[in-house]
């Protein structure tokens, strides 16, 4: 199959005509259904800065749902295009926040930051955000650092089983921090299944501005996360400075996933579904695959939260539980998949 | 164009290469000999800067080390012995990562220089037909004429082997080592390479390293270095008479 290097611009109207209709999808659906025609009327009001007619329709829309999904959509694509490019650095498809123990570990930062109330001097808004950062890009130096310790070829197997287990022992260590400021932090489900409920428009644009830095940094490294796709030893043969990417990208991609776990706590594998699905469709090329993910990435997790608010409805399912179910089996698949191969 | 000068290479408690000191001008061949453990692919790995190591590796008299990874690789290519290729790239564009270090940005990968050295690179690996094909899917004669196609392509002035036909077929092995020889016939350019089969080393090199024990017991011209006495020392056995007996199979 000819594939070309980049995505037509085609490609890109589509996928953001399914990314604006799964956004409507979403604004309309849930615990009380709005018509597509009445939200029309509300965004045109908005727009033409007409007072909003009354009922309950405007304020569910604009103060409730339309931040809700905004997050929801950012965080998707945050997530899915930070699994994708961790999976090409490390030529590992299981790799994922939350399969290598990274977001685990950005929820200790945060909890941490909450219960002992640590702020930043020039950043006293933010110090949940930073404390989260900074907890998963030692995480994922801590991982990586003891899997090239036990195995330096950082096999597939090594490094997962180092995550998970990392993973249950800062959960551990977070399970106590809660139980003792119970009063001051969220819920320990927020924590461990994420959710995006109750999010407001200052938060989506923490998650606008980090998603739009961060996904400019790894698309302009599409090319040098080819390489280490194919291997590290190979990337450095062809000339990639393979330290500076490295450090990068794990940069990179540890601002994005501390930005989302503060904002919407610890929501698992969609950045193991949606590269592997786009993998599956569009091949591994990365200049192709990372664009892709973000919107693969924030249809998917729209979806996932509109099934966790209407299943049920009106009791609300966590997002991570619909993204985990979704996740785990996939994890299965590709696992299955790449034993097979050898 | 190489000067190796005073190289260790060392691995915790483990000295893997030792005072080792050559040097590879244009049209060589270099063939790094000696028995498992000698520390020849460790020396490789150092002029490759994927081994740690003291000592001094200067191409055309500029060090290695303080060279920058995409100005290096445009001097020096590597083609390994095994490749794990986990997603499914095509041909292609794992030929296409070769133009890396000619090539710099997200978009400026267009140019005709880069497409007429892919093209050529497939052609004289024989991998054009299969160039759409995805990488999971070939064999490991296939992949590793890709990895050959990669090298080719990124054209570097020396050439890094590293037993690059040890679990190919015979027909591999000669096509790669033949289309070797060819390559190097271009003026300003060297190959250097660890050969475990010594019929190869004498076949295709001009020059040789003998390594024991991670130190070289000697190195020059190939003829003078692979005689029977530095051979039999080396690998602590008759070597011509068992290659004889190898080939008086075939009578």
């Amino acid at each position: 199959m000819q594939r070309k290097e980049h995505l037509s611009f085609l490609t890109y109207l589509l996928l953001t005509a399914a990314l604006i209709a799964t956004v409507c999808l979403c604004v309309c659906l849930g615990s009380v259904n709005i018509p597509l025609a009445e939200i029309g009327r509300i965004i045109r009001n908005v727009l033409s800065r007409t007072p909003q007619e009354s009922g309950v329709g405007a304020s569910i829309i604009l103060s409730v749902r339309l931040p809700r999904v905004l997050c929801v959509a950012l965080t998707g694509a945050s997530l899915s295009v930070a699994g994708a490019a961790m999976q090409g650095l490390l030529r590992n498809p299981l790799a994922d926040g939350s399969t290598l123990g990274v977001s685990t570990g950005a929820s200790l930062g945060a909890v941490i930051s909450i219960a002992f109330g640590i702020t930043f001097p020039f950043l006293p808004f933010a110090g949940t955000m930073v404390m989260a950062i900074l907890f998963a890009f030692l995480s994922l130096l801590f991982i990586l650092g003891l899997t090239y310790k036990l195995d330096s070829s950082l096999s597939t197997n090594t490094i997962i089983l180092n995550g998970v287990i990392f993973a249950m022992f800062i959960s551990s260590i977070m399970n106590i921090i809660i139980t003792f400021a119970a009063d001051r932090v969220q819920h320990i489900t927020f924590w461990t299944m994420g959710s995006l409920q109750g999010s407001d428009y200052l938060d989506a644009a923490v998650l606008a501005v980090a998603l739009a830095a961060g996904s400019l940094i790894l698309i302009s490294n599409a090319r040098e996360l080819n390489a280490f796709a194919v291997g590290e030893e190979n990337a450095s043969h062809i000339g990639v400075n393979v330290k500076r990417v490295k450090l990068t990208v794990l940069i990179t991609v540890s601002v994005l996933i501390g930005v989302c776990v503060s904002i919407g706590g610890t929501i698992g594998f969609v950045g193991l579904v949606t590269p592997h699905m786009v993998r599956m469709v569009a091949g591994p090329n990365h200049k192709r695959l990372l664009p892709l993910s973000l919107f693969a990435g924030a249809i998917f997790l729209m979806l996932a939260d509109l099934v966790a608010r209407i299943l049920l409805n009106p009791r609300e399912l966590p997002i991570g539980v619909v993204t985990s179910i979704v996740g785990a089996i996939v994890f299965v698949v590709i696992f299955y998949r790449s034993r097979k191969r050898r | 164009m190489l000067e190796v000068n005073n190289l260790r290479v060392q691995y915790d408690d483990f000295i893997a290469v030792d005072s080792v000191s050559f040097s590879v001008e244009e049209g060589q061949w270099l063939m790094l000999v000696g028995p498992n453990g000698a520390g020849k692919s460790t020396v490789l790995n150092a002029v490759a800067q994927t081994a740690p190591y003291t000592g001094e590796i200067l191409f055309d008299g500029k060090n290695l080390k303080t060279m920058r990874p995409d100005q290096r690789a445009t001097q020096i290519g590597v083609l390994s012995q095994n490749h794990f290729v986990e997603y499914s790239f095509t041909v292609e564009e794992i030929v296409r990562l070769g133009r890396y270090s000619h090539t710099r940005g997200f978009f400026s990968e267009k140019g005709t220089d880069n497409e007429e050295a892919i093209e050529q690179a497939l052609e004289k690996t024989g991998m054009t037909e299969q160039r759409n094909q995805s990488v999971l899917t070939l064999s490991g004669g296939e992949l590793q004429r890709t990895f050959l196609a990669q090298v080719l392509a990124q054209n570097p002035k020396i050439l890094l082997l590293d037993e690059p036909t040890n679990h190919l077929d015979l027909i591999y092995q000669k096509q790669t080592f033949s289309l070797i020889r060819e390559w190097l016939h271009v003026p300003g350019r060297a190959v250097v390479s660890v050969v475990h089969d010594l019929s190869l080393a004498k076949l295709y090199g001009t020059h040789a390293i003998l390594l024991d024990h991670g130190k070289a017991v000697s190195s020059g011209i190939l003829s003078e270095i692979l005689t029977p006495e530095n051979l039999n020392e080396v690998y602590k056995m008759d070597v011509g008479a068992w290659m004889k007996t190898l080939l008086s199979t075939w009578d």
